[in-house]
């Protein structure tokens, strides 16, 4: 890519060809995907990569990665600490070792080290669950001291005086950060290249449903007759879903994230306390990217507030005390759709063709890549994939939930 | 910042409250069905709109009660205390001011 770029810039053209072309909207397609996120995306692409089916339509409301996947901390991992999703997770973090290969883009992708700090006994109590139940799956996870926290990460406060003092952690070797912007771009790229129809600035407007079945999309480009749709709009899933009378566990809750300026490398591990809500890693470019916790109370708006700018700020500094001159870039905020076992919900729902990839919550992109990968099995073959069966919308009714204490919403 | 009008306390600032999620009245267990059951548990409106919901003043006094509140403006229309007919659904519809 590097050279490529060297060439082009030498040859004096104003610009590199264009990653994804513009179609026309045509009146029908295969498959339609609601959501141009890093979901929609990779489920197109490994929908032609894997499947052959190319007579797909990815429809997005503004621009692809204007939602979730450009307002995510770019945080991957799978120390989680249910089975179910230990293993769907770390499927994930397995393709995206390999995605710039794969997508022939380089996705930046940077395996760290991630350490979950542990602040009580109970808490580390969790950490030593989630570390064997992780062991026991293959996932490279351990309980650490701050001793070794210390050879890690030595900016962080290891000393008795913190209100909450670092007893431990819980190290992830693979757990690292990637560029998110990337991702979405790189599966666009070889979605389009392999014929997926990518229409922008397209919102989906209504679902016809016809004896319990999908005919169609609306949109404000015009109506696409299809007999599968796929829903991967994340914390607009709701509204979405609605249009074909689906109704959902689901609460859309805003979750804020900010920027600093940046800074000398110094930190070259993910750190997240469950405890003090706060996660923060350093960028390529040396800025500190910090989140925390989703919003307290339900809503659809993604303004930014103070109060969280203060609480976030003043737990970090908790954390890094060599940090209170460092000033703040930008603040933003991004749409989660909480569900009550804090699991996603992947695949069929009682409208036939109807198909949903919602509930991703605060931990929707790390599983971008394996989402698309079974959803695409899903909607070519109608066959539910083992991986995300403990997923499904059902499981509510069947009382058969999946407790994901391991979610970064969660404090322990 | 939201404000929040407490029905004892007056408007206070939101971080005096304990968002309660959307108003969802619980069916009678004894003759339920399953499904009514599951969609109480569950299933959520999540809408975006003016929606209904409870609201505590936890560090106030204590109050549980409820407001219509624009999810996506965050314009709140009216707060006011729980009434038998509340389950009912019968109270006028509130349009968001903008």
């Amino acid at each position: 890519m590097s050279l490529k770029l060297f060439r082009e810039a030498l040859a004096g053209r104003e610009r590199l060809p264009r990653m994804w072309r513009q179609h026309a909207m045509k009146d029908s397609y295969e498959v339609v995907i609601i959501g141009g996120g890093a979901h929609g995306l990779a489920c197109a692409y490994y929908l032609a990569k894997d499947h052959g089916i190319t007579d797909v339509a990815v429809v997005e409301k503004t621009y692809i990665g204007s939602g979730g996947s450009g307002r995510n901390t770019a945080i991957v991992r799978s120390n989680y600490l249910t089975p179910e999703g230990v293993r769907f997770y770390d499927a994930s973090l397995k393709l995206y070792q390999d995605l710039a290969c794969d997508l022939d883009f380089n996705v930046m992708l940077g395996q760290r080290g991630h350490l979950t700090l542990a602040h009580s006994d109970s808490s580390l109590i969790t950490m030593r669950r989630r570390a064997e139940t992780n062991r026991v799956l293959g996932v490279d996870s351990r309980l650490i001291f701050p001793e070794e926290i210390a050879r890690l990460c030595p900016g962080l406060d290891l000393s008795d005086r913190p209100r909450y003092p670092i007893l431990g952690a819980l190290y992830h070797r693979p757990g690292g950060i990637i560029r998110h912007d990337a991702v979405v771009w790189g599966y666009a790229h070889q979605a389009d290249a392999r014929g997926v129809h990518i229409h922008q600035n397209t919102a989906a407007t209504g679902i016809d449903v016809e004896d319990g079945k999908v005919t169609g999309v609306q949109t404000t480009e015009g109506r696409i007759k299809t007999n599968t749709v796929l829903n991967a709009t994340a914390g607009w899933g709701a509204i979405i879903s609605d249009m074909a009378n689906v109704k959902l566990p689901m609460s859309t809750r805003p979750l804020q994230a900010f920027v600093t300026e940046p800074l000398k490398p110094f930190l070259n591990v993910v750190i997240v306390s469950g405890s003090l809500h706060a996660y923060v890693s350093q960028s390529d470019r040396g800025e500190l990217v910090c989140g925390g916790s989703v919003d307290p109370y339900a809503a659809y708006s993604m303004n930014s507030s103070l109060d969280f700018l203060e609480g976030l700020a003043g737990h970090l500094l908790a954390l890094f005390p060599c940090l209170p001159k460092v000033k703040v870039l930008r603040q933003w905020a991004g749409l989660c759709d909480m569900t009550p076992d804090y699991s996603p919900i992947m695949g069929k729902t009682p409208v036939e063709g109807f198909h949903i990839d919602l509930g991703w919550g605060t931990y929707g992109f790390k599983a971008s890549p394996i989402c698309g990968k079974t959803l695409a099995e899903l909607l070519a073959t109608g066959r539910t994939p083992e991986l995300i069966r403990p997923f499904r919308l059902s499981r509510f009714a069947e009382h058969a939930l999946v407790g994901e204490g391991g979610a970064a919403s969660v404090g322990h | 910042m939201l404000l929040l009008n407490c029905p004892n306390c007056g408007p206070r600032n939101v971080s005096e409250f304990r968002f309660g999620n959307e108003y969802n009245p619980r069916p009678d267990p004894a003759t339920t069905t399953e499904d009514a059951w599951v969609d109480y548990l569950h299933l959520r409106n999540n809408k975006l709109g003016v929606q209904k919901e409870w609201w505590h003043h936890g560090t106030g006094c204590g109050l549980w009660f409820l407001a219509e509140r624009h999810t996506k403006t965050g314009e709140v229309l009216r707060t006011y205390l729980w009434r038998p007919d509340s389950d009912s659904g019968t109270e006028p519809e509130v349009e968001a001011k903008r």
